[in-house]
């Protein structure tokens, strides 16, 4: 049966149901320094070594604003098109844990810093608009390690206060591959931005997925439930689709959905139920008396306004239209802005069908293979580049290339170098070629005979020859050309 | 020379930078006095030798142009002090040692200020008697038995009892001003975001302000202008022109326009409280003072908001004292476990009271009610004084409804013992500065109080209008000293 991923329904007799997906995503800002404090953020430091007195909530001590993780989620707010509000409010979440040394997280509840926007999905079927409610500025807890002490459950305040932006998605969703697009294109977004660098392993990025369900066609909202804390698109889908056919089941039965935030068991593969709406956590919220509203002018606006790159639509959209890549290939080339920047600075010097067709292929295989980001490439893309120049001039076939390509690996060695060490490059003297054809003529004469008699598939026969005589280095357009003159 | 520990605080330096007494003999006099002087329990901690120590030092390269050439002074427990161990009157904090200094006790270390100890206050700065400290009561040097007043009662009995030249408290509700008042002291609530927050356990952050206590005003003027300073440290802390408060202090306040609030004429009203206000305002026309009647509408609303707005803010203060991380810790068979245990042992009853009161005004379904209407009310009070300030240049009353009363008098009765503060907290609650100064004696003796509040940032002011009453006033304590055996 033949999948299609532009709709994701549940089938169940006669009902056809419908998913509604909204996303809350937890964005770990980029800034050396904490949210109200001046301790390093650096992952994976030894525990408690990066910890305030703010951070530890010492008597007395108090949060100063990190003007920098203001212009940090202002930034972000502007790339995803959404109103930036000049007066936003830190509210007091209070709540108990061990991980949160003030028994409060600052976070903004009523007036967050960011108002509505939308993020633009490029789907197979053509392009989505998912709506962004809100983004906020929160601080992060600290770590409860349960499993290094038989006892005791152990506390790293490393991560306590390091800057958070809460996006919160509308519930606009209604595929697993859509959520996958979407997480995608934030990531990508603030990568383009460098206000969040969006490594998913390092729990950088990790969302709350709000599910619930409906008859196809239905303008209601079903129920929704949450899953908490999902690191991984892959994990993220993989609870949808448990969870839209845990609840669909529940309906089919005739039983009603519980509001209720629920856990997504990785192992399992399975949400269980975390606590019930009326367990809910009753945070009082109110504004924290201990930091005025946070004030920013339309100056300071318009100042970060000015400094946005070009994102991730409006480079796609350029490349398209200067350098006359295919939308899908722009939309790869863009995905990523570290893809992006490798791919102009491959074309500053090169031909640009040629480079997308390259990075694509080739080199897109390698990363994948030895699992590396583009930045870690090992081939430059100045050392591509004169790759591809090899190429265009006629100095070396596709298919020198290639083991041209192989060889550049071993500690991004130039092109250039390679060709002159080991005697590749492709003769395309006419002269030359005219004595090498005219010797195999010489030497396959009955073939030849065979040829000009009607028997036209040997021509392949003599390129092939050709070839291999020249190991691999005669140019196959001069081959070609004096072949047919000569034969 | 009179006895070095009844001098002001101006005269002592005076007399070290006159080279007339050292800082060492200083210091060794109020520590002396301190010893004998056990019985009122103005002292959680006393840091006595390195006093002495430090004495010495400022004695071996003393610097004269400091504004506190190497003055003893002990403080109230509500500021962290470096390595000296800062209690806020609670068990859950008796073990603990700030790695750090106060913003404010810093400013005055920086000026040659010595520290002496750590002073006696309510749990958590809460209260109006210095009962609710787990060190148990400060004595009021006025009578035995009898409050110092709260939260800063141990500050308060230790200026009156001359423990400490100065000191200084921290008002939320009253918590200078009323103790000031019933010790026959000095004391300023100066603006909020005039003295940095900075190292001070907080109590209720949108009202908690550090101020001085001292014997007279002109003390005040010089203590206040050493620990007000805008801090980075501090988002709420304000940036605006200091004055030189002692410098610029004078007693010509011809013309300047006091009001008299008739809402402050509160029904049961002691008589003599009546008189010492009548007499109040014929001080002031005596100085040159215009007396205005004026209105503030919404005083009766000030004690009910006040106590929504600054429990609310303390349940969440209050929160990071869990037995994670510092403090007072009760074993527990988990974490939840742990927390009710460490908190049910570790808090008084008053703290769990506001606590609670604080919890349940925040809850969802309650905030609105509460909280938001409480934050309703401020923004009327505030607009209140900020109607009468078009009128007149500061407001006269009487800084608490009663003189000082016996210790346990009022333990089982919460609301009259919160009734105290019916003066002290509209100003609080507006962001004011506001001054208590020795006006007059009750019956028995016990000291009364005079409340002159000014506009934001205009200490200068009331300082003076205080000065200038101060002189006509000529208050005197009467002090046995009872408890020197």
């Amino acid at each position: 049966m033949k999948k299609d991923n532009s709709e994701y329904l549940i089938t169940r007799d006669n009902n056809i149901y419908e998913v509604v997906i909204g996303l809350e995503v937890h964005a770990q800002v980029i800034s050396n320094s904490k949210l109200f404090s001046s301790s390093s953020t650096t992952f994976g430091a030894e525990p408690n070594t990066q910890v305030s007195l703010v951070d530890a909530a010492f008597p007395g001590m108090l949060p100063v604003i990190n003007e920098y993780c203001v212009k940090q989620a202002i930034k972000t707010g502007i790339g995803l098109k959404a109103q930036i509000n000049k007066r936003s409010v830190f509210d007091r979440k209070n709540y108990f844990y061990a991980d949160l040394p003030q028994g409060y997280q600052i976070s903004q509840f009523k007036y967050p810093i960011v108002g509505e926007g939308t993020v633009i999905l490029d789907m197979p079927n053509g392009p989505k608009e998912v709506g962004i409610e809100r983004l906020h500025l929160e601080q992060d807890a600290g770590k409860s390690i349960h499993d290094m002490d038989p006892q005791n459950t152990l506390v790293d305040l490393n991560r306590s206060g390091i800057a958070l932006m809460e996006i919160v998605s509308k519930p606009d969703m209604r595929t697993p591959d859509e959520v996958s697009a979407y997480v995608k294109k934030l990531r990508s977004i603030m990568r383009y931005l460098g206000t969040c660098d969006g490594n998913m392993q390092e729990g950088s990025l990790r969302a709350d997925v709000n599910i619930s369900v409906r008859i196809k066609g239905s303008d209601k909202l079903g129920t929704r439930c949450e899953i908490k804390n999902v690191n991984s698109i892959k994990f993220m889908q993989m609870a949808i689709d448990y969870e839209a056919n845990r609840q669909v089941d529940l309906i089919e039965e005739g039983k009603t959905i519980d509001q209720e935030t629920r856990l997504f068991d990785t192992k399992k593969n399975e949400t269980r139920s975390m606590r019930s709406k009326e367990d809910a956590h009753d945070y009082r919220y109110f504004p924290d008396p201990d930091l005025l509203p946070l004030e920013v002018t339309d100056e300071f606006i318009e100042k970060l306004k000015a400094n946005i790159p070009e994102l991730p639509d409006d480079k796609k959209k350029r490349f398209i239209d200067k350098f006359k890549v295919s939308p899908y290939e722009a939309t790869i080339l863009v995905s990523d802005i570290d893809t992006a920047k490798y791919f102009e600075e491959v074309i500053a010097k090169s031909d640009v069908k040629l480079a997308t067709n390259w990075i694509t292929g080739e080199l897109f295989a390698v990363l994948n293979n030895k699992n590396l980001e583009i930045s870690q490439s090992p081939i430059s893309a100045k050392n591509l580049s004169k790759l591809i120049n090899l190429i265009k001039n006629g100095t070396i076939s596709g298919k020198i290339a290639k083991t041209i390509f192989e060889l550049m690996m071993d500690g991004d060695k130039d092109p250039q170098k390679i060709v002159e060490e080991k005697g590749l490059k492709q003769e395309s003297d006419p002269k030359a070629l005219e004595a090498l054809i005219d010797k195999i003529i010489n030497d396959h004469r009955e073939k030849a005979i065979e040829y000009k008699q009607g028997k036209e598939k040997l021509f392949g026969f003599f390129v092939g020859q050709a070839m291999k005589v020249s190991g691999g280095k005669a140019n196959p357009q001069l081959i070609n050309d004096i072949l047919k003159k000569k034969l | 020379m009179s006895e070095i520990t009844s001098q002001t605080l101006t005269e002592l330096v005076e007399n070290i930078k006159n080279k007339n007494i050292s800082s060492e003999e200083t210091t060794k006099a109020f520590i002396k006095r301190g010893e004998k002087s056990k019985d009122l329990n103005v002292y959680i901690t006393q840091d006595f030798s390195s006093a002495l120590n430090k004495a010495k030092d400022f004695d071996k390269n003393p610097n004269f142009e400091l504004k506190l050439p190497g003055i003893p002074i002990a403080v109230k427990d509500l500021f962290c002090t470096n390595k000296v161990k800062t209690t806020a009157g609670s068990k859950i904090l008796s073990n603990f040692i700030p790695p750090y200094e106060s913003t404010v006790t810093q400013n005055i270390w920086n000026e040659g200020g010595i520290l002496l100890g750590k002073l006696n206050c309510d749990e958590f700065a809460m209260g109006s008697s210095n009962e609710t400290s787990f060190f148990g009561n400060a004595q009021s040097p006025i009578d035995k038995g009898l409050v110092p007043g709260g939260s800063s009662g141990g500050s308060a009995s230790a200026l009156a009892a001359n423990l400490t030249p100065i000191t200084i408290g921290t008002d939320t509700g009253g918590s200078i001003r009323q103790p000031a008042s019933f010790t026959g002291t000095v004391g300023l609530k100066p603006t909020y975001g005039s003295c940095s927050r900075y190292g001070i356990v907080a109590f209720a952050s949108s009202l908690d302000q550090a101020g001085p206590m001292s014997k007279n005003v002109k003390d005040c003027a010089l203590l206040q202008e050493i620990i007000s300073t805008y801090d980075e440290k501090d988002s709420t802390s304000i940036d605006f022109k200091r004055n030189e408060y002692s410098k610029d202090l004078t007693s010509n306040i011809k013309g300047k326009k006091i009001g008299i609030p008739k809402e402050y004429r509160v029904d049961g009203m002691p008589k003599e409280i009546e008189d010492l206000w009548t007499k109040g305002i014929e001080y002031a026309k005596v100085c040159g003072a215009e007396i205005v009647d004026i209105s503030l509408p919404h005083t009766n609303y000030a004690l009910p908001a006040y106590y929504i707005v600054a429990p609310a803010e303390a349940s969440s203060n209050l929160a990071r004292y869990d037995g994670v991380k510092y403090g007072y810790r009760s074993k527990g068979e988990n974490l939840i476990d742990m927390y009710e245990k460490t908190r049910s042992e570790g808090f008084g009853d008053e703290v769990k009271r506001r606590i609670m009161l604080g919890t349940y005004v925040l809850s969802s379904g309650y905030y609105d009610a509460y909280y938001l209407k409480a934050q309703k009310v401020r923004k009327l009070i505030k607009d209140d004084f900020d109607e009468a300030y078009k009128k007149v240049d500061a407001i006269l009353t009487p800084s608490t409804p009663s003189a000082a009363f016996k210790i346990g008098e009022k333990n089982n009765d919460p609301v009259s013992m919160y009734l105290n503060d019916i003066f002290t907290v509209p100003v609080n609650l507006a962001g004011l500065p506001a001054i208590s100064i020795p006006a007059g004696l009750d019956v028995k003796g016990y000291p009364l109080g005079l409340q002159i509040i000014g506009k934001a940032f205009d200490e200068q002011n009331i300082l003076n209008i205080a000065y200038a009453m101060e002189e006509k006033i000529e208050f005197k304590n009467k002090i046995t000293d009872w408890w020197i055996k």
